[in-house]
């Protein structure tokens, strides 16, 4: 591996599934301690629902009914683990592969299905949610989540010690995307307007085809630094870290710290997208090595360290194959949307273009109604 | 008895702005250097002794966080006023406005709004370095989703800013930076109409101009001089050049039947070219000659010794007008 994997992380789960804390980070232990056994049964539930979702989806993809699926499995600890340290006001700006994270906040998963069938563009309510919508321009969301998070601050919904009330944002972004100049200038209004932002880098390895060192010299953990925005790396691939750490740095960006950075190592175990051939690209000695990092097996075999019995895995398969029966019915149900909805709140406000449009189209496609119907006779 | 007092478009709009900062206390203003200096043309001046740092405040100098901050804060329910320091340093910023906030509203299905008001000083004629001079209002308002208006005169200024900021879609500001010290009556009583109805400034019957922004006084000069000469122009001030307000274009066009469409920018896919289009489209039968659009040439903006060459003035427009009128 590069010297890049040499650097330290915070790891509390290593790939034995054997649990520990080192004395530099028993900050981040408390946080662990604090869970129970119903806690670490529901982050396996959903790092393996998750897992499933992406199969189903490749397979619906594979078989034409998804124009597109954006795979994230290997990333389950990094989004599972993040997403449930993510507190009850918080606001989540996600980038495009965040599924794991969604699920940790009740985004009912065919809405994600719909949006890469195309029928629409996500359709979930951001407010309600807290869960904003993907982001396919790459660091786009990074300053949509920095002038949110300003404007909490300008709320005064920040280091008041009140959790009710209190918030903080997080922003998530792949490796690929730190080379985008917005991303810089979002650390930059982050710092300078010290803001409750936390930044979830997953890298995953690759940009595409790209390896991480084509989009930095230095590890990404450091790219904030220089702007003020201090970072850590983590074990991407260790749930309870991915959960502490930011938990941690959750609770101090709504306590008024201003910005923190997390770099998530880990790695994208299948393709970019269902576009993507990864065999042309990297080794399979590589892909072995994080296969034995696999982040489910990692957590199973924590479990099972615990007494887990055999009865709950069997469990946690029998709801996967529920949620496979569930994806793939709805899937075939989708209908295509009505035409005016892409004349839909284009503008909030009356626009004679968008009326005159529309009624063209309707009246255009009305006159095929009315030709005769049947073949030549 | 109307309240009216005499005031520059750069006043009227700082005016405007003080209002609309009055009337909603999420208003929020801010951009390169808008809050101790006032802004380069000291549009913004003022405003941080009457309403704190809480409200105006200098932005980092990076025209994308500029705008992409200001969509988070919509998000967060607030509305912005962003200055880009002049349209030629807006590019940066391109990216957030056209696949972001121009989108955001329609992305969501209607849970968000974007009430962003981008102003952005534009135009040539003030003997500026490269970048300083350009009209690149046909790159927004070929964007669906975003709103592109100018105000010529002060009344527009003081009113058009306060509809913009109230708006609850993403507008554009172009304020035509050579006409910054012009001055004029406003109204503070009465607002004009809507920010998307374009106005007679001129009545007239042999052609109609239409126009918008710097040129509305360059072409109300020509004007002038052709009546001196016996030729009956009708202006009309377009104000908005997204969503463009044909009727009132093809009302003037149908009274005189040869149309001249003025602008600064380059001409070559322009707002002036839609507007061709159009009133070909809808009012063919109404006219007696093509057309004829007059604007800068399609080379980049010169340097400011030759930028007298490249602009429309009044002997240029009434050169068209003469064609169209021997046609």
């Amino acid at each position: 591996m590069t010297s890049q994997d040499r650097v330290p992380m915070v790891q509390l789960l290593n790939p034995e599934g054997e649990y520990g804390v080192p004395s530099a980070y028993a900050e981040y232990g408390k946080y662990i301690e604090d869970l129970k056994e119903e806690d670490f049964l529901k982050f396996y539930r959903d790092m393996a629902r998750m897992r499933r979702f992406d199969y189903e989806a490749t397979a619906l993809q594979r078989q034409g009914q998804l124009g597109l699926w954006i795979p994230a499995i290997g990333q389950e600890a990094a989004q599972i683990g993040s997403g449930y340290a993510v507190g009850h006001n918080d606001h989540i700006f996600p980038s495009y592969r965040e599924h794991g994270v969604a699920i940790t906040h009740g985004i009912d998963l065919m809405s994600i299905l719909k949006m890469l069938r195309g029928v629409n563009h996500g359709g979930w309510n951001p407010d309600e949610t807290r869960f904003h919508l993907y982001a396919i321009v790459l660091a786009t969301q990074t300053l949509h989540a920095t002038g949110y998070a300003m404007g909490v601050k300008f709320d005064g919904k920040v280091g008041n010690g009140d959790l009710e009330n209190d918030l903080a944002v997080i922003t998530y972004i792949g490796d690929g995307a730190t080379a985008e100049g917005e991303a810089s200038e979002s650390f930059l209004f982050a710092a300078t307007n010290k803001v409750p932002l936390v930044y979830f880098i997953q890298n995953n390895q690759y940009a595409i085809s790209s390896p991480v060192a084509t989009q930095t010299t230095v590890p990404l953990f450091q790219r904030g630094a220089g702007f003020g925005v201090p970072g850590i790396r983590i074990d991407g691939n260790d749930v309870l870290a991915s959960y502490a750490v930011t938990k941690k740095h959750m609770d101090d960006a709504r306590e008024g710290a201003g910005p923190h950075l997390i770099e998530a190592l880990t790695y994208r175990m299948g393709a970019h997208t269902s576009s993507d051939d990864p065999t042309k690209y990297r080794s399979k000695e590589e892909e072995e090595y994080w296969k034995a990092r696999d982040p489910l097996a990692r957590l199973e075999k924590f479990l099972r360290r615990q007494g887990i019995n055999q009865s709950f895995f069997d469990e946690c398969d029998a709801a996967g194959e529920e949620l496979s029966a569930y994806v793939r019915s709805e899937t075939f149900a989708l209908g295509n949307p009505p035409i005016e909805n892409m004349f839909k709140h284009v503008y909030s406000e009356a626009h004679p273009l968008i009326e005159e449009q529309l009624a063209w189209l309707e009246g255009y496609e009305a006159s095929f109604l009315d030709a005769p119907q049947g073949g030549a006779n | 008895m109307s309240n009216t007092v005499e005031m520059s478009i750069a006043k009227a709009i700082n005016a405007g702005l003080r209002r609309a900062m009055k009337d909603n206390d999420k208003v929020l203003v801010f951009g390169q250097d808008v809050a101790q200096l006032g802004g380069v043309f000291r549009v913004t001046e003022g405003i941080l002794d009457e309403f704190g740092p809480t409200r105006i405040f200098n932005s980092p100098i990076a025209e994308a966080g500029i705008v992409g901050t200001a969509i988070g804060l919509a998000m967060r329910g607030y509305s912005s006023v962003a200055e880009i320091q002049f349209e030629g340093f807006i590019f940066p910023a391109f990216n957030q406005i056209t696949t972001q906030l121009a989108k955001i509203q329609n992305r969501s299905e209607g849970y968000l709004s974007m009430p962003v008001v981008i102003r952005v000083p534009f135009g040539g004629g003030i003997g500026a370095v490269e970048h300083h001079s350009e009209s690149p209002e046909a790159y927004f308002a070929h964007t669906p989703g975003l709103r592109v208006i100018s105000p010529s005169t002060p009344n527009d200024a003081y009113w058009m800013i306060q509809q913009a900021v109230a708006s609850k879609d993403p507008v554009l500001f172009f304020e035509p930076k050579r006409r910054y010290w012009q001055k004029g009556p406003v109204n503070l009583d009465a607002p004009p109409a809507g920010m998307h109805t374009a106005k007679v400034v001129r009545e007239g019957n042999q052609v109609t101009i239409a126009t918008y922004g710097p040129m509305v006084t360059t072409s109300l000069e020509a004007a002038a001089m052709a009546a001196e000469e016996g030729t009956s122009i009708e202006v009309i001030d377009m104000r908005s050049m997204a969503p463009i307000d044909f009727n009132t274009i093809i009302e003037s066009v149908k009274k005189t039947g040869h149309l001249v469409v003025v602008a600064e920018a380059n001409v070559n896919v322009s707002v002036a070219s839609e507007v061709a289009a159009r009133v070909s489209e809808l009012a063919f039968y109404h006219l007696e000659a093509p057309v004829i659009r007059v604007g800068g040439f399609d080379v980049p903006y010169p340097a400011a010794k030759l930028e007298e060459k490249f602009l429309p003035d009044a002997d240029r427009i009434l050169e068209a007008v003469d064609r169209s009128l021997a046609y």
